[in-house]
């Protein structure tokens, strides 16, 4: 279906990546967010505060970013689609309500704007750190989605792609921003509402007497119902079984861990979204995201100008990880350059994904600003001899 | 179309003389009004507290990659620690631009065309202090010939609210005007040593 005009700010704008993703999550139709300031993600939200008056919905500055994290998903419950916003320290604080809206399958969206760490780290500085923790940082088996935008423009246009997905496969989607791309100025362009394609909740059809909850269709993902539409529904982060209930047995317990990370693998492969260019004749293959892509891409371009056959992988979705794709790729290049700004984390899903067909080189940075592209050129060059 | 492939850009002054306003004006009529590409970033670190702030564009007629801006082609200062701090980075051969009345220059770098003008006074004869950022931005216009008057112009009307529009406008046309005078004498009588300006200092 299309988005609610009244959400979408058509037009040609110069903003900065986190106010195009507040644009973005009122075009995809969140009509709540909940959030707990912090540097350097607040613009999202004081944004959205300033501008849900006239459009119709609800912002609530929650006590702390664990309040933020579970009121979104009382608001998914009612209904709604919402989203929180945080950097570094507050999603580690939301780690816990990202494990329960995994488990309790409600469709919402986490937007991090990355700044370095660890701990309070680098509060107005950009880092791409928390990669793995997007991942990995609540207990437990079960998978989300991360997608990585590089300019305004996408931090636009990737946040409807986000809550589009995360009502599509009902998981929580984490929007990995980071604080070079959160804070940067650059033109946006907001089409119209009958352009902007968004996914409805995917309601039950049954009625109330035969629901059941935790029922997966055919894509092993369930059906919804809102509060007050007179189902009955029970949400626990206990293991549950098809009705919503907690049961403890082996049986419930591989069942539903098993589907909530397959229920994800169509993204793994076929539909990943990825940025790609000269591979056909690639030698090495440059592998990066968010805004360490753009740095890299001109890398890319000296090293063609230098006679070397590089090819861009970038990614855009980073989890579920591209894995197929790299794997293929291992087949036929000689190496794949990893620069990113940590120490090497999703580096460590090529080298897996590679399984030893190409060289796997990490171009780590500790965050604070940008590689400098000659840093990336120098590995390119070597990766390539 | 823009002149120039790639300019880099630095405005730096306190904070509250509307130094990042001044350069999302420029970066919106280079991206939106005159059809090239422009990204703006702005120091957040801890040195943007305490009074000072800055900020940077990148204009170039290609899609900007490296968002930093690394030796600016074009600074403009509105203060004297701006001065100090930035003009040590300007790329040989560029173009200083600065408020006048807040800084004071003892040595121009060489090769470093330096501009001058006195932003805040011609604001107050508009009544309005505040509005120096948009006269500097005007003065920018005429000086350096980047970007087409016109294009500047919309993006002043596009970034102020409804009822600080009129205002802004003059204080645009003002620095303009006051940098086209300059440009016309400096065509006529050629460039000095010091800093150019209408005003010979006392």
């Amino acid at each position: 279906m299309h988005a609610d005009p009244k959400g979408v700010l058509t037009g040609v704008h110069f903003l900065d990546g986190d106010h195009a993703c507040c644009e973005g999550t009122l075009a995809a139709g969140a009509r709540f967010a909940a959030g707990y300031p912090i540097t350097p993600s607040t613009e999202v939200v004081e944004r959205f505060a300033a501008r849900i008056p006239t459009v119709g919905g609800v912002f609530i500055q929650m006590e702390d970013e664990l309040a933020a994290s579970i009121a979104i998903q009382g608001a998914v419950w009612g209904g709604a689609k919402a989203f929180t916003v945080t950097s570094g320290p507050g999603y580690s604080l939301m780690m816990e309500h990202i494990g329960l809206a995994a488990m309790t399958e409600a469709p919402c969206v986490f937007v991090n704007v990355q700044r370095g760490g660890p701990s309070t780290g680098l509060p107005t500085l950009p880092a791409q750190a928390d990669m793995m923790q997007a991942r990995w940082g609540s207990h437990g088996d079960y998978g989300i989605i991360a997608l990585c935008p590089n300019s305004p423009q996408e931090c636009f246009d990737l946040t409807i792609e986000g809550f589009n997905l995360a009502e599509e496969f009902r998981v929580p989607v984490m929007m990995m921003l980071d604080e070079c791309v959160g804070h940067m100025t650059e033109k946006v362009v907001i089409p119209p509402a009958d352009q902007i394609e968004v996914t409805p909740r995917r309601f039950t059809k049954k009625p109330p007497a035969e629901y059941r909850p935790y029922q997966p269709a055919a894509d092993l993902v369930p059906d919804m119902v809102k509060a007050g539409d007179g189902y009955r529904f029970h949400i626990t982060g206990l293991t549950h079984d098809e009705r919503g209930y907690p049961s403890m047995n082996v049986e419930t317990q591989d069942r539903l861990v098993r589907r909530l990370q397959d229920k994800l693998k169509p993204l793994a492969d076929g539909r990943s979204l990825c940025e790609t260019a000269d591979l056909d004749d690639a030698e090495v293959v440059v592998v990066s995201y968010g805004i360490t892509s753009r740095v890299a891409q001109r890398a890319l371009q000296q090293a063609r100008k230098q006679g070397i056959r590089a090819g861009k992988f970038r990614i855009i979705s980073a989890w579920p990880f591209p894995a197929g794709r790299i794997r293929e790729l291992a087949g036929r290049v000689k190496a794949f350059v990893v620069p990113e700004l940590n120490m090497g984390q999703m580096v460590l899903e090529v080298e897996r994904a590679a399984a030893g067909k190409a060289n796997v080189i990490s171009i780590p940075h500790a965050g604070g600003t940008v590689h400098n592209p000659d840093v990336i050129l120098k590995a390119i060059v070597e990766a390539a001899r | 179309m823009l002149q120039r492939v790639l300019t880099e850009i630095r405005i730096a002054g306190f904070g509250g003389q509307g130094v990042i306003l001044a350069a999302a004006v420029i970066g919106k009529a280079a991206a939106i009004f005159q059809g090239g590409y422009a990204t703006m970033t702005q120091s957040f670190g801890p040195e943007a507290r305490g009074g000072s702030s800055s900020a940077q564009v990148i204009l170039s007629t290609e899609p900007i990659l490296y968002p930093y801006v690394t030796q600016p082609d074009i600074l403009v200062v509105m203060s004297q620690e701006a001065y100090t701090r930035f003009a040590p980075q300007l790329k040989p051969g560029g173009v200083l631009i600065m408020e006048q009345d807040l800084v004071r220059v003892d040595k121009i770098p060489n090769g470093v065309r330096a501009f001058g003008v006195p932003a805040t006074r011609l604001a107050e004869q508009l009544g309005r202090k505040v509005v120096l950022n948009i006269v500097m931005t005007g003065f920018f216009t005429a000086v350096t010939n980047l970007l087409d008057a016109d294009a500047v112009r919309q993006a002043v009307d596009d970034s102020v609210p409804p009822a600080m529009k009129k205002l802004n406008l003059q204080a645009f046309d003002k620095g303009l005007e006051y940098g086209s005078m300059l440009m016309t004498r400096l065509a006529e009588n050629g460039d000095s040593e010091g800093v150019l300006t209408l005003e010979v200092e006392a």
